[in-house]
Protein backbone atom coordinates (compact mmCIF):
# COMPACT_ATOMS: atom_id res chain seq x y z
CA UNK A 1 0.00 0.00 0.00
CA UNK A 2 1.26 3.59 -0.39
CA UNK A 3 1.48 6.48 2.35
CA UNK A 4 -1.61 7.66 0.73
CA UNK A 5 -3.17 4.21 1.18
CA UNK A 6 -2.79 4.07 4.38
CA UNK A 7 -3.45 7.72 5.37
CA UNK A 8 -7.16 7.22 4.24
CA UNK A 9 -7.84 4.13 5.65
CA UNK A 10 -6.90 5.57 8.95
CA UNK A 11 -8.86 8.01 8.63
CA UNK A 12 -11.39 5.84 7.28
CA UNK A 13 -11.38 3.88 10.09
CA UNK A 14 -11.57 6.79 12.69
CA UNK A 15 -14.93 8.27 10.93
CA UNK A 16 -16.13 4.06 10.80
CA UNK A 17 -15.88 4.15 14.91
CA UNK A 18 -17.33 8.00 14.91
CA UNK A 19 -20.61 6.37 13.22
CA UNK A 20 -21.46 4.36 17.00
CA UNK A 21 -21.78 7.22 19.15
CA UNK A 22 -23.40 8.58 15.92
CA UNK A 23 -25.70 5.84 16.34
CA UNK A 24 -25.82 5.84 19.78
CA UNK A 25 -27.56 9.93 19.22
CA UNK A 26 -29.86 8.30 15.91
CA UNK A 27 -31.25 6.00 18.55
CA UNK A 28 -31.11 8.22 21.80
CA UNK A 29 -33.53 11.08 20.53
CA UNK A 30 -35.84 8.07 19.46
CA UNK A 31 -36.78 7.16 23.14
CA UNK A 32 -38.60 8.24 25.73
CA UNK A 33 -36.25 10.92 28.11
CA UNK A 34 -36.36 8.27 30.88
CA UNK A 35 -34.51 5.69 29.00
CA UNK A 36 -32.13 8.07 26.77
CA UNK A 37 -28.87 6.88 28.58
CA UNK A 38 -29.18 3.33 28.74
CA UNK A 39 -29.45 3.82 24.87
CA UNK A 40 -26.79 5.70 24.74
CA UNK A 41 -24.49 3.19 26.85
CA UNK A 42 -25.73 0.01 24.70
CA UNK A 43 -24.27 1.70 22.20
CA UNK A 44 -21.17 3.51 23.40
CA UNK A 45 -20.13 0.50 25.52
CA UNK A 46 -20.33 -1.70 23.04
CA UNK A 47 -17.31 -0.24 21.64
CA UNK A 48 -15.45 -1.47 24.42
CA UNK A 49 -16.83 -4.73 24.69
CA UNK A 50 -16.22 -5.88 20.81
CA UNK A 51 -12.62 -4.16 20.81
CA UNK A 52 -11.53 -7.11 23.37
CA UNK A 53 -13.42 -9.70 21.58
CA UNK A 54 -12.34 -8.72 18.06
CA UNK A 55 -8.85 -8.56 19.18
CA UNK A 56 -8.67 -11.76 21.30
CA UNK A 57 -10.24 -14.02 18.80
CA UNK A 58 -13.05 -12.32 16.75
CA UNK A 59 -10.52 -11.17 13.74
CA UNK A 60 -9.14 -14.29 13.87
CA UNK A 61 -12.57 -16.66 12.99
CA UNK A 62 -13.35 -13.97 10.75
CA UNK A 63 -10.49 -13.38 8.69
CA UNK A 64 -7.98 -16.75 9.73
CA UNK A 65 -6.70 -19.54 7.27
CA UNK A 66 -9.96 -19.96 6.02
CA UNK A 67 -11.45 -23.26 6.99
CA UNK A 68 -14.21 -25.06 4.51
CA UNK A 69 -15.68 -21.66 3.33
CA UNK A 70 -17.21 -21.40 6.73
CA UNK A 71 -15.00 -19.59 9.28
CA UNK A 72 -11.37 -18.16 9.99
CA UNK A 73 -8.84 -20.71 11.34
CA UNK A 74 -7.18 -19.29 14.80
CA UNK A 75 -3.71 -18.78 13.55
CA UNK A 76 -3.95 -14.91 14.80
CA UNK A 77 -5.67 -15.64 18.21
CA UNK A 78 -4.79 -12.69 20.47
CA UNK A 79 -3.67 -10.73 16.60
CA UNK A 80 -0.21 -13.12 16.44
CA UNK A 81 1.35 -12.71 13.12
CA UNK A 82 -1.05 -9.44 12.37
CA UNK A 83 1.33 -6.74 11.43
CA UNK A 84 1.86 -3.83 9.09
CA UNK A 85 -0.60 -3.49 6.12
CA UNK A 86 -2.75 -6.47 7.83
CA UNK A 87 -3.10 -4.59 11.14
CA UNK A 88 -4.30 -1.78 9.39
CA UNK A 89 -7.28 -4.23 7.86
CA UNK A 90 -7.81 -5.70 11.22
CA UNK A 91 -8.40 -2.62 12.53
CA UNK A 92 -10.69 -0.90 10.39
CA UNK A 93 -12.51 -4.06 9.77
CA UNK A 94 -13.20 -4.04 13.97
CA UNK A 95 -15.13 -0.63 13.16
CA UNK A 96 -17.42 -2.61 11.41
CA UNK A 97 -17.65 -5.64 14.02
CA UNK A 98 -18.40 -2.45 16.16
CA UNK A 99 -21.40 -0.99 14.94
CA UNK A 100 -23.22 -4.27 13.75
CA UNK A 101 -24.02 -5.46 16.77
CA UNK A 102 -24.96 -1.80 18.22
CA UNK A 103 -27.58 -2.20 15.14
CA UNK A 104 -29.04 -4.38 17.03
CA UNK A 105 -29.83 -2.32 20.27
CA UNK A 106 -32.65 -0.14 18.71
CA UNK A 107 -34.84 -3.04 18.44
CA UNK A 108 -34.54 -3.86 22.22
CA UNK A 109 -34.77 -0.46 23.19
CA UNK A 110 -36.10 0.72 26.60
CA UNK A 111 -36.89 -3.04 28.26
CA UNK A 112 -33.53 -5.15 28.05
CA UNK A 113 -31.32 -5.12 30.55
CA UNK A 114 -28.01 -3.18 30.40
CA UNK A 115 -26.14 -6.82 31.66
CA UNK A 116 -27.95 -8.79 29.34
CA UNK A 117 -26.75 -6.42 26.52
CA UNK A 118 -23.61 -7.25 27.47
CA UNK A 119 -23.68 -10.92 27.30
CA UNK A 120 -25.77 -10.84 24.43
CA UNK A 121 -23.40 -8.74 22.74
CA UNK A 122 -20.13 -10.02 23.53
CA UNK A 123 -21.64 -13.73 22.78
CA UNK A 124 -22.94 -12.34 19.04
CA UNK A 125 -19.83 -10.53 18.49
CA UNK A 126 -17.75 -13.99 18.92
CA UNK A 127 -19.94 -16.41 17.61
CA UNK A 128 -22.88 -14.44 15.24
CA UNK A 129 -20.63 -11.51 13.15
CA UNK A 130 -17.02 -13.48 12.52
CA UNK A 131 -18.71 -16.06 10.70
CA UNK A 132 -20.67 -13.73 8.28
CA UNK A 133 -17.94 -11.44 8.41
CA UNK A 134 -16.10 -14.61 6.69
CA UNK A 135 -18.36 -16.00 4.43
CA UNK A 136 -18.81 -12.22 2.91
CA UNK A 137 -15.46 -10.53 2.99
CA UNK A 138 -13.12 -13.40 3.01
CA UNK A 139 -11.85 -14.79 -0.58
CA UNK A 140 -12.16 -17.98 0.33
CA UNK A 141 -15.21 -17.21 2.47
CA UNK A 142 -17.92 -19.63 0.59
CA UNK A 143 -20.44 -16.46 -0.37
CA UNK A 144 -17.53 -14.57 -1.81
CA UNK A 145 -16.07 -17.72 -3.39
CA UNK A 146 -18.84 -18.53 -4.98
CA UNK A 147 -19.58 -14.82 -6.66
CA UNK A 148 -21.78 -12.83 -4.42
CA UNK A 149 -20.03 -9.81 -3.92
CA UNK A 150 -20.57 -6.85 -0.35
CA UNK A 151 -18.58 -3.90 -0.71
CA UNK A 152 -18.99 -2.35 2.46
CA UNK A 153 -21.57 -4.90 4.59
CA UNK A 154 -24.95 -4.78 3.49
CA UNK A 155 -25.42 -8.42 3.63
CA UNK A 156 -22.42 -8.50 6.46
CA UNK A 157 -23.85 -5.54 8.94
CA UNK A 158 -27.01 -4.80 7.73
CA UNK A 159 -29.00 -7.94 6.98
CA UNK A 160 -26.73 -9.59 9.46
CA UNK A 161 -27.95 -7.14 12.48
CA UNK A 162 -32.13 -6.85 10.57
CA UNK A 163 -32.23 -10.36 10.97
CA UNK A 164 -30.71 -10.46 14.55
CA UNK A 165 -33.00 -7.78 15.93
CA UNK A 166 -35.94 -9.14 14.78
CA UNK A 167 -34.98 -12.60 16.21
CA UNK A 168 -34.14 -11.05 19.61
CA UNK A 169 -37.85 -9.30 19.34
CA UNK A 170 -39.13 -12.43 19.40
CA UNK A 171 -37.39 -13.65 22.71
CA UNK A 172 -37.74 -10.31 24.33
CA UNK A 173 -41.57 -9.20 23.36
CA UNK A 174 -43.13 -5.61 23.22
CA UNK A 175 -42.93 -2.60 25.55
CA UNK A 176 -45.45 -1.99 28.11
CA UNK A 177 -48.30 -0.02 26.27
CA UNK A 178 -46.85 -0.70 22.47
CA UNK A 179 -49.48 -0.51 20.22
CA UNK A 180 -52.11 1.02 22.49
CA UNK A 181 -49.70 4.15 24.11
CA UNK A 182 -48.08 6.85 22.38
CA UNK A 183 -44.24 5.99 22.71
CA UNK A 184 -42.91 8.85 21.32
CA UNK A 185 -39.23 10.28 20.38
CA UNK A 186 -37.91 12.42 23.44
CA UNK A 187 -35.08 14.62 20.91
CA UNK A 188 -35.65 14.48 17.43
CA UNK A 189 -32.75 17.24 17.33
CA UNK A 190 -30.50 14.51 18.63
CA UNK A 191 -31.47 11.77 16.32
CA UNK A 192 -30.84 14.27 13.07
CA UNK A 193 -27.51 15.24 14.96
CA UNK A 194 -26.76 11.58 14.57
CA UNK A 195 -28.34 10.96 11.24
CA UNK A 196 -25.17 13.71 10.26
CA UNK A 197 -22.64 11.38 12.21
CA UNK A 198 -23.78 8.28 10.40
CA UNK A 199 -23.38 9.92 7.08
CA UNK A 200 -20.43 11.65 7.16
CA UNK A 201 -19.03 8.25 8.86
CA UNK A 202 -20.89 6.28 6.05
CA UNK A 203 -18.12 7.85 3.68
CA UNK A 204 -15.38 6.13 5.53
CA UNK A 205 -17.52 2.71 5.76
CA UNK A 206 -18.19 2.54 1.96
CA UNK A 207 -15.37 4.63 0.55
CA UNK A 208 -12.75 2.78 3.44
CA UNK A 209 -13.48 -0.20 2.09
CA UNK A 210 -12.17 -0.03 -1.31
CA UNK A 211 -8.71 -0.56 1.14
CA UNK A 212 -6.98 2.39 -1.44
CA UNK A 213 -7.04 5.68 -1.95
CA UNK A 214 -8.14 4.99 -5.73
CA UNK A 215 -10.98 5.22 -7.91
CA UNK A 216 -13.26 2.92 -6.50
CA UNK A 217 -12.95 5.05 -3.37
CA UNK A 218 -13.81 8.22 -5.23
CA UNK A 219 -16.87 6.23 -6.45
CA UNK A 220 -18.14 4.93 -3.46
CA UNK A 221 -17.82 8.05 -1.80
CA UNK A 222 -19.80 9.48 -4.94
CA UNK A 223 -22.79 6.64 -4.55
CA UNK A 224 -22.89 6.64 -0.64
CA UNK A 225 -23.64 10.68 -1.20
CA UNK A 226 -26.13 10.02 -3.57
CA UNK A 227 -27.56 6.93 -2.20
CA UNK A 228 -28.40 8.75 0.97
CA UNK A 229 -30.22 11.75 -0.39
CA UNK A 230 -32.21 10.06 -2.79
CA UNK A 231 -33.46 7.82 0.05
CA UNK A 232 -34.44 11.03 2.37
CA UNK A 233 -36.33 12.35 -1.11
CA UNK A 234 -38.09 9.07 -1.27
CA UNK A 235 -39.08 8.29 2.39
CA UNK A 236 -40.39 12.11 2.63
CA UNK A 237 -41.94 12.13 -0.33
CA UNK A 238 -43.90 9.08 0.34
CA UNK A 239 -45.10 10.05 3.76
CA UNK A 240 -46.03 13.80 2.70
CA UNK A 241 -48.43 11.74 0.23
CA UNK A 242 -49.63 9.69 2.71
CA UNK A 243 -49.55 11.64 6.12
CA UNK A 244 -50.11 14.89 4.74
CA UNK A 245 -46.77 16.15 6.59
CA UNK A 246 -43.38 15.99 5.42
CA UNK A 247 -41.16 14.86 9.09
CA UNK A 248 -37.72 15.51 10.27
CA UNK A 249 -37.65 11.71 11.24
CA UNK A 250 -38.68 10.66 8.08
CA UNK A 251 -35.87 12.75 6.54
CA UNK A 252 -33.53 11.38 9.15
CA UNK A 253 -34.64 7.21 8.92
CA UNK A 254 -35.06 7.42 4.80
CA UNK A 255 -31.40 9.33 5.02
CA UNK A 256 -29.71 6.30 6.91
CA UNK A 257 -32.10 3.64 4.47
CA UNK A 258 -30.24 4.86 1.79
CA UNK A 259 -27.06 4.49 3.09
CA UNK A 260 -27.92 1.29 3.97
CA UNK A 261 -28.95 0.13 0.89
CA UNK A 262 -26.19 1.82 -1.35
CA UNK A 263 -23.49 -0.06 1.50
CA UNK A 264 -23.21 -3.92 -0.76
CA UNK A 265 -23.21 -1.73 -4.14
CA UNK A 266 -21.33 1.61 -3.53
CA UNK A 267 -18.14 0.57 -5.26
CA UNK A 268 -19.81 -1.33 -7.92
CA UNK A 269 -22.65 0.81 -9.65
CA UNK A 270 -22.95 3.96 -11.45
CA UNK A 271 -24.33 7.33 -10.08
CA UNK A 272 -27.40 6.94 -11.67
CA UNK A 273 -27.80 2.95 -10.51
CA UNK A 274 -26.74 4.80 -6.69
CA UNK A 275 -29.85 7.02 -7.80
CA UNK A 276 -32.38 4.45 -8.54
CA UNK A 277 -31.06 2.21 -5.57
CA UNK A 278 -31.43 5.04 -2.95
CA UNK A 279 -35.08 5.85 -4.27
CA UNK A 280 -36.36 2.81 -3.82
CA UNK A 281 -34.87 1.91 -0.32
CA UNK A 282 -36.32 5.28 0.49
CA UNK A 283 -40.34 4.33 -0.78
CA UNK A 284 -39.55 0.84 0.56
CA UNK A 285 -38.26 0.93 4.01
CA UNK A 286 -41.44 3.96 4.92
CA UNK A 287 -43.27 1.18 3.59
CA UNK A 288 -41.40 -1.61 6.16
CA UNK A 289 -41.45 0.05 8.95
CA UNK A 290 -45.55 0.11 9.54
CA UNK A 291 -45.11 -3.85 9.04
CA UNK A 292 -44.66 -4.11 13.32
CA UNK A 293 -47.78 -2.70 13.62
CA UNK A 294 -49.51 -5.11 11.10
CA UNK A 295 -47.74 -8.11 12.11
CA UNK A 296 -47.39 -7.15 15.93
CA UNK A 297 -43.81 -7.89 16.27
CA UNK A 298 -41.64 -4.22 18.49
CA UNK A 299 -38.82 -3.70 16.58
CA UNK A 300 -38.37 -0.45 18.98
CA UNK A 301 -36.66 1.54 16.70
CA UNK A 302 -36.99 0.05 13.06
CA UNK A 303 -33.96 -1.89 13.05
CA UNK A 304 -35.91 -4.50 10.64
CA UNK A 305 -37.43 -2.22 8.62
CA UNK A 306 -34.38 0.12 7.96
CA UNK A 307 -31.41 -2.18 8.08
CA UNK A 308 -32.83 -5.40 7.05
CA UNK A 309 -34.97 -4.05 4.20
CA UNK A 310 -33.30 -1.59 3.67
CA UNK A 311 -29.80 -4.32 3.21
CA UNK A 312 -31.89 -6.42 1.37
CA UNK A 313 -33.26 -3.82 -1.11
CA UNK A 314 -29.80 -2.89 -1.92
CA UNK A 315 -28.32 -5.75 -1.92
CA UNK A 316 -30.96 -7.74 -4.57
CA UNK A 317 -30.26 -4.38 -6.34
CA UNK A 318 -26.87 -4.66 -6.49
CA UNK A 319 -27.66 -8.20 -8.44
CA UNK A 320 -29.21 -6.21 -11.33
CA UNK A 321 -26.94 -2.97 -11.45
CA UNK A 322 -23.66 -4.07 -10.61
CA UNK A 323 -21.29 -2.67 -13.47
CA UNK A 324 -17.89 -4.41 -14.29
CA UNK A 325 -16.94 -1.18 -15.92
CA UNK A 326 -16.93 0.95 -12.92
CA UNK A 327 -14.85 -2.23 -10.69
CA UNK A 328 -13.30 -5.25 -11.98
CA UNK A 329 -13.84 -6.97 -9.27
CA UNK A 330 -17.85 -7.59 -9.91
CA UNK A 331 -20.05 -9.67 -12.21
CA UNK A 332 -22.22 -7.60 -14.21
CA UNK A 333 -26.15 -7.28 -12.99
CA UNK A 334 -29.23 -8.58 -14.58
CA UNK A 335 -29.43 -4.81 -16.37
CA UNK A 336 -26.39 -5.40 -18.00
CA UNK A 337 -27.01 -9.48 -18.97
CA UNK A 338 -25.43 -11.09 -15.61
CA UNK A 339 -28.61 -13.41 -14.17
CA UNK A 340 -26.01 -15.44 -12.85
CA UNK A 341 -24.95 -12.90 -9.99
CA UNK A 342 -28.27 -11.93 -9.51
CA UNK A 343 -29.25 -14.94 -8.51
CA UNK A 344 -26.16 -15.44 -6.53
CA UNK A 345 -27.30 -12.07 -4.40
CA UNK A 346 -30.74 -13.63 -3.67
CA UNK A 347 -29.14 -16.41 -2.40
CA UNK A 348 -26.99 -14.96 -0.17
CA UNK A 349 -29.55 -12.75 1.44
CA UNK A 350 -31.70 -15.77 2.20
CA UNK A 351 -28.38 -17.68 3.35
CA UNK A 352 -27.70 -15.15 5.66
CA UNK A 353 -31.19 -14.07 6.86
CA UNK A 354 -31.88 -17.77 7.63
CA UNK A 355 -28.30 -18.35 9.58
CA UNK A 356 -28.17 -15.26 11.53
CA UNK A 357 -31.91 -15.43 12.59
CA UNK A 358 -31.56 -18.75 14.09
CA UNK A 359 -28.49 -18.41 15.55
CA UNK A 360 -29.05 -14.83 17.33
CA UNK A 361 -32.38 -16.48 18.61
CA UNK A 362 -30.39 -19.38 20.39
CA UNK A 363 -28.20 -16.65 21.64
CA UNK A 364 -31.07 -14.65 22.74
CA UNK A 365 -32.68 -17.61 24.78
CA UNK A 366 -29.20 -18.71 26.09
CA UNK A 367 -29.59 -15.04 27.62
CA UNK A 368 -32.86 -15.24 29.12
CA UNK A 369 -32.20 -18.80 30.29
CA UNK A 370 -29.31 -17.41 32.03
CA UNK A 371 -29.50 -14.20 33.65
CA UNK A 372 -32.49 -12.92 32.20
CA UNK A 373 -33.21 -10.71 29.04
CA UNK A 374 -35.77 -8.40 30.65
CA UNK A 375 -36.26 -5.06 32.83
CA UNK A 376 -38.85 -5.52 35.41
CA UNK A 377 -41.89 -4.05 35.02
CA UNK A 378 -40.93 -1.20 37.96
CA UNK A 379 -37.67 -0.70 35.85
CA UNK A 380 -39.27 -0.40 32.56
CA UNK A 381 -41.96 2.12 34.14
CA UNK A 382 -39.82 3.94 36.17
CA UNK A 383 -37.37 4.34 33.01
CA UNK A 384 -33.90 2.31 33.06
CA UNK A 385 -32.01 5.48 33.35
CA UNK A 386 -32.66 5.73 36.94
CA UNK A 387 -33.30 2.26 37.69
CA UNK A 388 -29.85 0.25 36.01
CA UNK A 389 -27.60 3.62 36.08
CA UNK A 390 -28.75 5.44 38.56
CA UNK A 391 -28.13 8.53 36.75
CA UNK A 392 -30.57 10.97 34.69
CA UNK A 393 -29.89 12.69 31.53
CA UNK A 394 -32.02 16.09 31.84
CA UNK A 395 -31.88 17.61 35.48
CA UNK A 396 -33.68 20.53 35.39
CA UNK A 397 -34.68 23.02 38.08
CA UNK A 398 -31.25 23.12 39.68
CA UNK B 1 -60.79 38.85 46.61
CA UNK B 2 -60.56 36.19 44.22
CA UNK B 3 -58.43 33.78 42.65
CA UNK B 4 -58.54 33.06 38.76
CA UNK B 5 -57.10 30.35 37.59
CA UNK B 6 -56.92 30.55 33.80
CA UNK B 7 -56.33 27.36 31.21
CA UNK B 8 -55.00 28.90 27.67
CA UNK B 9 -53.34 27.63 24.75
CA UNK B 10 -49.46 28.94 25.46
CA UNK B 11 -49.20 30.71 22.73
CA UNK B 12 -51.82 33.21 23.76
CA UNK B 13 -50.30 33.63 27.45
CA UNK B 14 -48.32 36.67 26.24
CA UNK B 15 -51.17 38.60 25.29
CA UNK B 16 -53.21 36.85 28.43
CA UNK B 17 -50.75 38.42 30.37
CA UNK B 18 -50.52 41.79 28.72
CA UNK B 19 -54.40 42.21 28.97
CA UNK B 20 -54.34 41.74 32.42
CA UNK B 21 -51.20 44.46 33.13
CA UNK B 22 -53.46 47.07 31.04
CA UNK B 23 -56.17 46.16 33.59
CA UNK B 24 -53.18 46.90 36.93
CA UNK B 25 -52.64 43.44 37.91
CA UNK B 26 -49.29 43.81 39.41
CA UNK B 27 -48.56 39.93 39.81
CA UNK B 28 -49.13 36.46 38.70
CA UNK B 29 -47.86 32.79 38.19
CA UNK B 30 -47.77 30.95 35.38
CA UNK B 31 -46.63 27.37 34.44
CA UNK B 32 -46.43 24.76 31.44
CA UNK B 33 -48.73 21.84 32.30
CA UNK B 34 -50.05 19.49 30.03
CA UNK B 35 -54.14 18.36 30.08
CA UNK B 36 -56.91 17.67 27.78
CA UNK B 37 -60.60 18.77 27.98
CA UNK B 38 -62.65 18.50 25.03
CA UNK B 39 -60.44 19.22 22.28
CA UNK B 40 -59.15 15.49 23.95
CA UNK B 41 -55.25 15.46 22.64
CA UNK B 42 -53.56 15.76 19.22
CA UNK B 43 -52.50 13.76 16.62
CA UNK B 44 -48.99 13.01 16.47
CA UNK B 45 -47.05 11.09 13.44
CA UNK B 46 -43.68 9.04 13.69
CA UNK B 47 -42.37 7.19 10.85
CA UNK B 48 -46.00 7.19 9.35
CA UNK B 49 -47.46 5.67 12.66
CA UNK B 50 -50.47 8.00 13.80
CA UNK B 51 -50.69 8.57 17.44
CA UNK B 52 -52.97 10.24 19.58
CA UNK B 53 -51.67 12.00 22.31
CA UNK B 54 -54.36 13.25 25.04
CA UNK B 55 -51.99 15.60 27.17
CA UNK B 56 -51.37 18.53 25.25
CA UNK B 57 -49.56 21.48 26.25
CA UNK B 58 -51.40 24.19 28.14
CA UNK B 59 -50.41 27.09 30.17
CA UNK B 60 -51.91 27.65 33.67
CA UNK B 61 -52.09 31.26 34.88
CA UNK B 62 -53.32 32.27 38.36
CA UNK B 63 -53.43 35.34 39.93
CA UNK B 64 -55.33 37.03 42.73
CA UNK B 65 -57.41 40.08 42.44
CA UNK B 66 -60.16 42.39 44.30
CA UNK B 67 -63.57 41.70 44.28
CA UNK B 68 -64.35 44.76 41.70
CA UNK B 69 -61.73 43.70 39.27
CA UNK B 70 -62.52 40.19 38.79
CA UNK B 71 -64.90 40.22 36.09
CA UNK B 72 -63.01 42.46 34.16
CA UNK B 73 -60.20 40.18 34.44
CA UNK B 74 -61.70 37.46 33.26
CA UNK B 75 -63.19 39.41 30.66
CA UNK B 76 -59.80 40.53 29.60
CA UNK B 77 -58.62 36.62 29.68
CA UNK B 78 -61.29 35.79 27.58
CA UNK B 79 -60.40 38.58 25.15
CA UNK B 80 -57.10 38.16 24.54
CA UNK B 81 -57.12 33.97 24.79
CA UNK B 82 -59.96 33.18 22.69
CA UNK B 83 -59.18 32.07 18.93
CA UNK B 84 -62.49 30.30 18.83
CA UNK B 85 -61.10 27.13 17.90
CA UNK B 86 -61.53 24.00 20.08
CA UNK B 87 -59.01 23.86 23.12
CA UNK B 88 -58.97 27.29 23.79
CA UNK B 89 -59.01 26.54 27.76
CA UNK B 90 -60.97 27.48 30.60
CA UNK B 91 -61.18 30.38 33.36
CA UNK B 92 -62.05 29.03 36.76
CA UNK B 93 -62.57 31.70 39.60
CA UNK B 94 -62.36 31.04 43.28
CA UNK B 95 -62.77 32.82 46.34
CA UNK B 96 -60.26 33.97 48.52
CA UNK B 97 -60.02 33.83 52.31
CA UNK B 98 -56.59 35.96 52.90
CA UNK B 99 -53.46 36.94 51.69
CA UNK B 100 -50.20 37.11 53.63
CA UNK B 101 -47.24 39.42 52.31
CA UNK B 102 -44.51 36.90 53.72
CA UNK B 103 -42.04 40.08 53.92
CA UNK B 104 -43.90 42.55 55.49
CA UNK B 105 -47.37 41.05 57.30
CA UNK B 106 -49.62 42.81 55.41
CA UNK B 107 -53.14 40.80 55.06
CA UNK B 108 -55.91 41.01 52.63
CA UNK B 109 -56.31 43.59 49.97
CA UNK B 110 -53.11 45.05 50.81
CA UNK B 111 -51.02 42.01 49.99
CA UNK B 112 -51.73 41.82 46.58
Amino acid sequence: MSAGDVAWVLTASALVLFMTPGLALFYGGMVRSKNVLNMLMKNFFTISIVTVVWVLFGYTLAFGTDAAGVVGGLDHLGLRDVEGEALLFMVFQMMFAIITPALISGAVAERMRFGAWVLFTTLWAALVYPLVAHWGFHPEGFLFAWGVRDFAGGLVVHINAGVAALAVVFVLGPRRGFGREAIRPHSLPLTLLGTGILWLGWFGFNAGSALAADGVAVNAFVTTQIGASLAALGWVTAEWRRTGKPTTLGAASGAVAGLVAITPGAGFVTPLAAMVIGLAAGVLCFWAVSLKFRLGYDDSLDVVGVHLVGGVVGSVLLGVLASSEVNAGVTDGLLFGGSAFFLKQVVAVVVVMAFSFVASYLLARVVEATIGLRASEREEIEGLDITLHEERAYVVGE
Amino acid sequence: MKLIIAYVKPFKLEDVKLALRGLGVSGMSVGEIRGFGRQSGQTEVYRGAEYQVEFVPKSRLEVVVDDDLAEPAVEAIQGAARTGEIGDGKVIVVTVDDVLRIRTGERGGDAL
